[in-house]
């Protein structure tokens, strides 16, 4: 039995590594998942414990909860369009956070422990707090990202917040240090649970679309460090390095993605932007542009770029923009695509689309391969793009979103920008761009516009 | 409750090092294309969080049902959150591999 826990230890290990590479990740993620069955296996008959009184019915109970928990994620996971994918990840997130939160509360309650076993409980604590952040977390994170009206949040929810972290980490440190007088142990645990389920809700209310890449991450990472607590507790290996690769790579994709929108963690989790937009508010000078004259613009371009936004999936554009590109390409165009990295609600969430429309691998190019080149472009179509190519980001000191990395759309030739409305992007921040002489607007939705230049230039 | 094998604190710290250094080295440097699908990898394992409510639910006797029941709800939630998404996982991962195929084809 030990050794079905070596093996699957090496195979989750094996599995992540393998899901690096972009010509093995099918088969790590195979590798990972059959490691976790092993596991799951393993644990079932190792814990069967008749001395206890379980019996019969445990086991198939057991068996039953895993064969339904099974089925219904995966009817989640192929019913689930493409385009929700970003909800999908933050609900099973927010599954496992509520389980973390069960279990350890039944473990606090069902057996207790004594002032002796500090280090137990301290244990138990802490996967009760980050488990219960990372399920309610997840849960407001998932109304967001399916676009339901929250309340808004206010000052107070951000000091609400900062009050219950420093009760909890009082509360935490007292029992610490000095366990029993202030309440058991088990009044303790349920308070701090509930305490932790507050904090996750009022700690993501604030936290605005754009970030949600670096709020996913975030909480994957805090569900690793779950595993990892629960692995120490339940002197559980498997479960420990688990939660420590998930860990890993949670805070490593966080701390990528803050990175690329040059913002630290810390003002992300905050909720916090620089709203001193000071003195750059005034009219822009726009240029419109219709469909057809866009068209054209783009039958006698050679060398034609996309990049895609958040707006495109809003949308559902890209397979309509993935058929203009085979157009174009047909009429003797090079086509690209340019992906900032935190385009979209997730991070790589506009490769995921591009590659459910077919979109070839080696059309999508990186900002940084790009950007020093930009000027071959003879049309790039901004198509619901906005803070990523807002030039204030380089030439604005006083703009919120300054020093983040930008794809420079206006060194090319042409850029037309495909809006819905002069509503400006997440920040706030009035673009630049639409000032620049090359830049020109076309308005209305993304995919009847690319709909129109579609049937436009067959008409060519 | 009993376990096959056992670990003491200092084996467990020793353990969580070298897994630490481990899980950065691992996956350090993995392409853009490549991030939904690490994390929603790495959060379907993540619900092996599950085990502690597999331990819980073996090891009780059936009539201390509130304990049964509460660890069925945890085992249920995390075994949804592997299935799920390790399911969707490899829906992303084998679009990206229709259009690696393609490619050569094209050329």
């Amino acid at each position: 039995m030990e050794f079905l826990f070596l093996l699957a230890t090496i195979g989750l290990i094996l599995g992540l590594k393998f899901m690096g590479d972009p010509a093995k990740a099918v088969l790590g993620n195979a590798v990972a998942a059959i490691s976790v069955v092993i596991a799951l296996i393993g644990v079932t008959i190792t814990s069967y414990s008749p001395e206890n009184g379980a019996g019969t019915f445990n086991i198939v109970l057991v068996v039953c909860l895993l064969a339904a928990g099974g089925i219904i994620g995966r009817v989640l996971a192929v019913r689930v369009p493409m385009t929700g994918m970003p909800q999908l990840v933050a609900m099973l997130n927010g599954f496992g956070g509520l389980a973390a939160v069960v279990i350890a509360l039944i473990e606090g309650i069902a057996h207790p422990i004594g002032d002796d076993m500090r280090m137990n409980g301290g244990l138990l604590l802490l996967s009760a707090v980050f488990g219960g952040v990372a399920f309610t977390g997840s849960l407001v994170a998932h109304s967001k990202l399916e676009g339901k009206k929250l309340p808004k949040a206010k000052r107070g929810h951000i000091l609400a917040a900062r009050i219950l972290l420093w009760a909890m980490v009082v509360l935490f440190a007292a029992y610490m240090l000095a366990p029993g007088p202030i309440m058991p142990f088990t009044t303790l645990l349920i308070l701090i649970a509930v305490l932790s389920l507050i904090y996750g809700a009022l700690f993501t209310l604030p936290i605005g679309g754009a970030d949600m890449p670096v709020l996913i991450c975030f909480l994957v990472a805090l569900h690793g460090i779950v595993a990892l607590l629960a692995g120490l507790f339940f002197n559980d290996t498997v479960m420990l390095i688990g939660g420590v690769l998930v860990g890993a790579t949670g805070s490593l994709l966080t701390i990528a993605m803050s990175k690329a929108m040059n913002r630290s963690l810390g003002s992300v989790l905050k909720g916090v932007i620089k709203r001193d937009t000071g003195g750059s508010e005034r009219e822009q000078d726009i240029r419109p542009i219709s469909a057809p004259e866009t068209a054209s613009l783009l039958a006698f371009s050679k060398q034609v770029a996309i990049i895609p936004g958040y707006g495109m999936a809003v949308s559902q554009a890209q397979g309509v923009c993935q058929e203009m590109q085979v157009m174009l390409e047909r009429m003797g165009a090079t086509v690209h695509y340019i992906i900032h990295p935190v385009a979209g609600r997730m991070p790589g969430h506009m490769n995921v689309l591009l590659a459910e429309a077919n979109v070839d691998y080696d059309l999508i190019m990186a900002m940084e391969d790009v950007n020093d080149v930009m000027d071959r472009y003879d049309a790039v179509l901004v198509i619901g793009a906005n803070d990523v190519v807002n030039p204030a980001a380089e030439t604005d000191p006083n703009s919120s979103i300054h020093g983040m990395p930008i794809i420079r759309a206006y060194a090319s030739k042409q850029v037309i920008v495909l809006k819905r409305g002069m509503a400006t992007g997440y920040s706030g921040e009035m673009n630049l761009l639409f000032d620049r002489a090359n830049c020109r607007l076309l308005f209305g939705d993304a995919r009847s516009s690319l709909r129109t230049i579609i049937d436009e230039l067959k008409r060519i | 409750m009993e376990f096959t094998y056992h670990i003491t604190a200092i084996d467990g710290l020793f353990i969580l090092a070298m897994s630490l250094l481990l899980g950065f080295e691992v996956i350090k440097n993995v392409p853009a294309v490549l991030h939904t699908p690490l994390m929603s990898g790495s959060n379907a394992i993540s619900g092996i969080i599950l085990f502690g409510g597999l331990i819980q639910l073996m090891s009780t006797p059936p009539e201390r049902i509130w304990v049964i029941v509460f660890a069925s709800i945890a085992v249920l939630l995390g075994a949804m959150n592997i299935s799920g998404g390790f399911f969707v996982t490899h829906r992303m991962l084998s679009m990206f591999q229709v259009n690696k195929k393609k490619v050569p084809a094209k050329k």
